[in-house]
C-alpha cells in the first residue's frame, strides 16, 4: 500500500472573519499519499491554492503529535474524524478511500466564535481555568514532595482526568455544546488529590458558573464527548463534578 | 579570520565556592520591597515552562505583569510535547544522588561547555521544583506506599527522573499554566494570546517594551514596561524538519540580537536519534520515540548494503549491530549524539534501510522473546501504539525503523549569572538561553532548566535590576517606541509587497536541507563555507520571490511563517558561522575533521573552552565574536568514552 494515493473533493467551510457570513467551498486535491497526515495533506492543499492565487485555508496546530490540543476540525460530522483516541494531527489519509468527499468544518459552538476559516476561539476555557482550576499555592510555599503520600491508585485516577488537551472536541461533539467534560477533567483532578482538597468547594461553584456565563449548553449525558475525546477523558469525571457541585452547594448553603 | 572583541563578557559569577554562591548572592542582590512591587510592570514573552513559571511567580510577588504568546492559548507551548521526565536530586531512592552528583553529571554531559556556576545553581534548585509542582496537584507517578516514584534516564547512573506517565510535560506547564492563569483572574497578570513578538524596545539601552502583532486582528500593538523576560524557546525549526511544534521560530531572540543582544553558541544543537524517518517531500514534523526504548530495542542494518529481503527474514549473522559492535560496554545506550552520528554514518555508507536509505531497524524481536509481548507492552504500548498510528507498521511484528532528527538547542541569546543578556533589562529563560546544557543536554534537564529559571531564579534577579536601574516612565508615543513600531510595519509591508512566485514553505524547506546537509550531524570546513553562500542566495530570492497573499489585517498564517522564516534566512548564517569557526569537535557538533582515529569526537579545551557570543552588525556583514572563558574547578574536564 506504500504508493497508493487518493484523489479527493474537500468541501472546507470558509470564513473571512467573525461577523462575515461563511460559506463550504469544494476543492479537488488530487494524487494524495496515503502515509500523509491530515494536516499534511492540508498543507498541500494550501501550496496549491497559493501557487494558484488563492487565499490559503486557516487552520490551527501546534505540535502535530496529538498533545498541545490545538487542531480542531470536524471532519465528516466527527471531532478530529473518524478514529478514536485520536487527535486531526495524528489522523493519517490511510483512513480514507479514493474519490472520498470530505466535509471540513470549524468547531460549532457559542462559545467558541469562529475566527476565520476553521479557526475558532476557545479562550472560554482559559477563563473557566482562571476561575478556578488550580491549587493556590504560591511559588515557595511547598512542602517536601513525600510530605503528604498519595496512593498510586489516587494519583491514576487524578492522572486520567488530567491527561485532558483543552481541545474542546467535547464541546464540537456534543449537541448541546456543553464543556462539562472538560470542566470535571479538572474538577476531578484537584478534587481527587489532597493538595486540592482544601478549595474543593469553591473550586467547583466558580469553575462551573464560569461555565454558564461564556454560553456553554448543558450536560444531558448523551456522552458524546467522551467518544470524541481523544485524550479518552471518561464521562464519569461528569458524575463526579455532580456529586461535588452538589456537596458544595449544600456546604455552602447556596 | 573571525573579527574578536577584546575584552571577555562579564558574566556576573560570584566569587566563592560553587556550593555556596547562590545563597549568598540570594542576600547581596538588591530587594523591591512589597509595596513597591506594584509600581513595576514586567513583560514575559512566551508561556511554555519558563514563560509560565515567570509570570505566576512574578505576579504571586506584587508585580504587573504581562504575559504572551503566538498560540490560541497559554497551555499549548512546545514544553507540553516532553514526555520523559525531570530530573532532580531528590535522592528519594537513596541510590546515592545528591545535588553534587547531578551537577557533575550535567556538566560531563554538556561536554564541559556550560556555565559551572549556572549548572550549580539548576542541581540546587531542582529539589524545590519537585515540591513546588506536587503542591500544584501535578499528578507525578507514586509508588503504592503513596510516595513519588523515579526511573533512570540517560547520562546518569541514578535514578533521579520523576514522571507523568509518558506526559511530563503536559502536566508541568498544566502546572505552571494553572498558576499563571490564578493570577490572570487575580488581576495581577494580564495574559494577551495570539500576539507575536516582532520588535525590542530600547531606551537609552535597556529593553523597556515591545512591539507585538495581534495575530486575530493584524493590528500591531506597543507595551512597555520596566523589564522584558523573553521565554521564547528554542530554533530548532531553522532545520524545517524537526520534533518542535510548528510554530517554533526564533524570531523574537532574533529580534533582540539585531537590537545588540548577543547569540551565543547557536551552532550546538541537539539531533536525536529515534525518531521515526522522513516518509516523503510532504512531510511536516518529525516524531520523537522516546530514548527509553534503547533499554530493549536493538539497532541494527543488514551487512549487505544490497540485502532486499524482509528484516525478519535476515538472520543474525547477516546483521550488523553497529552500536553493540562499536561500543561493546554501553551498546544500545550510549548518549543521544554518539546514537545518532552512528546511525547516520550507516546510512551515509550505504546501508540504511526503507526506500529512502535513511533509516536503520530498532528491533525488539529478543526483548519479546526474553519478556514476553506483554511485559513490552505494559512498559512501551503507548509508543507503540503511536508508532503503529504513524507508520501502519506493527512494531511487535517488525522491527521499527528509526532515524535522527532535530530536537533541542543549546544555543541562544547570551545571560549572565542573573540571566540578563547584555542588553540591560532583557532577560532570556529557558531554551531561549544558552547558559546550563553547554553543547549537549541530558535527557529529563529541559523541564528542570525551564522551571528553575521561571519559580527560582528569575523572581530573585529580576529585583535586583528593578531596585538599581533608573527606569523613567515611557509613554507609549516615545520616539523609541515610534520607532520599533515602524520598523515592524515596514517589515510586514516588505513581506507582502514582494508577491513573487513561491510559498513561503518551499522556501523554509530547502533552507532547512542546506543546514541539515552542511550543519546537522557532522559539519566540515567545506560544507559550511558552501552553506554559507547557499543561505545567501537563497535569501536573496526568498525576497525577490516569495508570495504571501491576503492582507496583513487579517488572521494571516503564510504572514506568521514569511515573518519567521524571514529571521531563519539570517539566522541559519550564523549557525553556520559559529560552527565554522569552532575548530573542534564537542557535544553535538561534529566536525568531521577533529575527530580521533576511531571516528570519535575530539575536543580541543586549549583553544575553545569558551562561550562564542555573537554580535551582529547587521544582514550580511561579518559579526564580531565575544568570549566568555570558562573554567571547570570542580568538575575538571576529561574525555568521555563510552567504548
Amino acid at each position: 500500500m506504500s504508493n497508493d494515493t487518493l484523489n479527493l473533493t474537500l468541501r472546507i467551510w470558509r470564513q473571512e472573519n467573525a461577523t462575515s457570513t461563511g460559506a463550504f467551498r469544494d476543492y479537488k486535491l488530487a494524487g494524495v499519499s496515503t502515509h500523509m497526515s491530515f494536516l499534511e495533506m492540508l498543507d498541500v492543499l494550501n501550496e496549491q491554492l497559493i501557487t494558484s492565487g488563492e487565499e490559503p485555508v486557516e487552520f490551527d496546530h501546534d505540535c502535530r503529535e496529538g498533545i498541545c490540543g490545538m487542531c480542531s476540525l470536524m471532519i465528516n460530522g466527527k471531532a478530529h474524524g473518524p478514529d478514536n483516541a485520536t487527535t486531526t494531527c495524528q489522523l493519517h489519509m490511510r483512513r480514507f478511500n479514493d474519490g472520498d468527499t470530505i466535509v471540513i468544518e470549524p468547531w460549532r459552538a457559542t462559545a467558541f466564535p469562529v475566527v476565520r476559516d476553521l479557526v475558532v476561539d476557545r479562550s472560554a476555557f482559559d477563563r473557566i481555568i482562571g476561575a478556578g482550576g488550580y491549587v493556590s499555592v504560591n511559588t515557595g510555599n511547598a512542602p517536601d514532595g513525600n510530605a503528604i503520600p498519595v496512593p498510586s491508585t489516587t494519583q491514576e485516577t487524578a492522572m486520567d482526568a488530567a491527561a485532558c488537551i483543552g481541545c474542546g472536541a467535547c464541546v464540537a461533539a456534543c449537541k448541546n455544546a456543553s464543556a462539562m467534560l472538560f470542566v470535571s477533567a479538572k474538577v476531578s483532578q484537584l478534587a481527587v488529590l489532597p493538595q486540592g482538597k482544601a478549595e474543593r468547594n469553591e473550586r467547583v461553584l466558580n469553575m462551573v458558573a464560569q461555565m454558564d456565563k461564556e454560553g456553554f449548553g448543558h450536560c444531558t449525558n448523551t456522552s458524546e464527548c467522551e467518544a470524541a475525546c481523544p485524550a479518552e477523558v471518561s464521562v464519569s469525571n461528569i458524575a463526579r463534578l455532580n456529586r461535588e457541585y452538589v456537596r458544595a452547594s449544600l456546604m455552602s448553603g447556596g | 579570520m573571525v573579527r574578536v572583541a577584546s575584552e571577555t563578557l562579564n558574566s556576573r559569577v560570584p566569587e566563592g565556592p560553587v556550593d555556596e554562591i547562590w545563597d549568598k548572592h540570594r542576600f547581596n542582590m538588591k530587594l523591591v520591597n512589597p509595596a513597591n512591587k506594584r509600581k513595576f510592570t514586567v513583560i514575559v514573552v512566551g508561556t511554555g515552562l519558563a514563560g509560565g513559571a515567570a509570570a505566576a511567580s512574578l505576579g504571586e510577588l506584587g508585580y504587573n505583569v504581562k504575559a504572551f504568546c503566538f498560540q490560541d492559548s497559554p497551555r499549548r507551548a512546545h514544553s507540553i510535547a516532553a514526555q520523559g521526565g525531570i530530573n532532580a536530586a531528590k535522592n528519594y531512592p537513596n541510590d546515592g544522588d545528591s545535588v553534587w552528583r547531578l551537577f557533575y553529571d550535567t556538566v560531563k554531559g554538556g561536554d564541559y561547555r556550560a556555565r559551572e556556576a549556572n549548572v550549580y545553581r539548576l542541581a540546587q534548585v531542582s529539589n524545590n521544583i519537585i515540591d513546588q509542582c506536587t503542591a500544584q496537584g501535578v499528578p507525578f507517578a507514586r509508588e503504592y506506599g503513596g510516595t513519588l516514584s523515579n526511573r533512570s534516564f540517560g547520562g546518569a547512573q541514578v535514578s533521579r527522573t520523576f514522571y507523568c506517565r509518558g506526559q511530563t510535560g503536559q502536566q508541568l506547564l498544566l502546572g505552571a499554566y494553572q498558576a499563571m492563569m490564578r493570577q490572570v483572574h487575580l488581576g495581577k497578570v494580564q495574559m494577551f494570546a495570539r500576539r507575536e513578538m516582532l520588535e525590542l524596545i530600547k531606551v537609552d539601552g535597556v529593553a523597556r517594551g515591545i512591539v507585538v502583532r495581534n495575530l486575530t486582528t493584524g493590528k500591531l500593538e506597543t507595551h512597555t514596561a520596566d523589564a522584558v523576560v523573553l521565554c521564547t524557546g528554542g530554533y530548532g525549526n531553522v532545520y524545517y524538519l524537526s520534533t518542535n511544534a510548528k510554530g517554533c521560530n526564533v524570531t523574537a531572540s532574533w529580534r533582540c540580537h539585531k537590537q545588540g543582544a548577543f547569540f551565543a553558541n547557536p551552532c550546538y544543537t541537539q539531533i536525536h536519534p529515534t525518531c521515526i524517518p522522513v516518509s516523503g517531500d510532504y512531510q511536516s514534523k518529525l516524531t520523537l520515540m522516546s530514548e527509553s526504548l534503547r533499554n530493549d530495542g536493538r539497532v541494527w542494518v543488514p551487512k549487505d548494503a544490497n540485502d532486499t529481503r524482509k528484516p525478519s527474514d535476515i538472520p543474525d549473522e547477516d546483521r550488523d549491530y553497529y552500536l553493540e559492535r562499536r561500543y561493546p560496554s554501553f551498546g544500545n545506550l550510549v548518549p543521544r549524539d554518539v546514537a545518532s552520528r552512528a546511525a547516520k554514518e550507516r546510512c551515509d555508507s550505504g546501508f540504511g534501510v526503507s526506500e529512502t536509505g535513511l533509516a536503520v531497524y530498532l528491533d525488539f524481536r529478543d526483548a519479546i522473546k526474553r519478556d514476553g509481548e506483554d511485559t513490552i507492552r505494559r512498559k512501551y504500548g503507548n509508543l507503540f501504539h503511536m508508532y503503529q498510528k504513524i507508520t501502519a507498521e506493527d512494531p511487535y511484528k517488525v522491527p521499527m525503523k528509526i532515524f535522527p532528527a532535530v530536537h533541542y538547542t543549546m544555543g541562544g541569546l547570551w545571560v549572565d549569572y542573573h540571566l540578563m543578556s547584555n542588553l540591560p533589562g532583557l532577560f532570556v529563560l529557558g531554551e531561549a538561553n544558552f547558559s546550563d546544557h553547554g553543547a549537549n543536554r541530558l535527557g529529563a534537564s529541559a523541564l528542570m532548566q525551564g522551571l528553575s529559571d521561571g519559580y527560582f531564579v528569575i523572581p530573585y534577579t529580576i529585583g535586583d535590576h528593578l531596585a538599581k536601574a533608573t527606569l523613567p516612565k515611557i509613554p507609549e508615543d516615545h520616539p523609541a517606541c515610534v520607532d520599533a513600531m515602524q520598523a515592524a510595519k515596514l517589515r510586514i509591508d516588505q513581506l507582502m509587497a514582494v508577491q513573487g512566485s513561491r510559498t513561503v514553505d518551499s522556501f523554509h524547506r530547502e533552507l532547512g536541507l542546506i543546514m541539515w546537509d552542511h550543519c546537522g550531524m557532522a559539519r566540515t570546513k567545506s560544507g559550511l563555507e558552501t552553506a554559507i553562500g547557499q543561505i545567501r542566495d537563497l535569501r536573496e530570492q526568498f525576497w525577490q520571490d516569495v508570495r504571501v497573499l491576503g492582507s496583513g489585517e487579517t488572521l494571516n498564517q503564510s504572514l506568521e511563517k514569511a515573518g519567521r522564516v524571514a529571521d531563519f534566512m539570517e539566522f541559519g548564517e550564523l549557525m553556520c558561522v559559529d560552527a565554522l569557526h569552532r575548530e573542534e569537535s564537542c557535544g553535538g557538533h561534529f566536525r568531521e575533521e577533529h575527530q580521533t582515529a576511531e571516528g570519535e569526537a575530539q575536543r580541543n579545551d586549549a583553544d575553545f573552552s569558551y562561550v562564542a557570543a555573537w554580535e551582529t552588525h547587521g544582514v550580511g556583514e561579518e559579526p564580531t565574536l565575544h568570549k566568555e572563558p570558562l573554567s571547570f574547578p570542580n568538575v575538571p574536564p576529561a574525555t568521555r568514552s563510552y567504548k
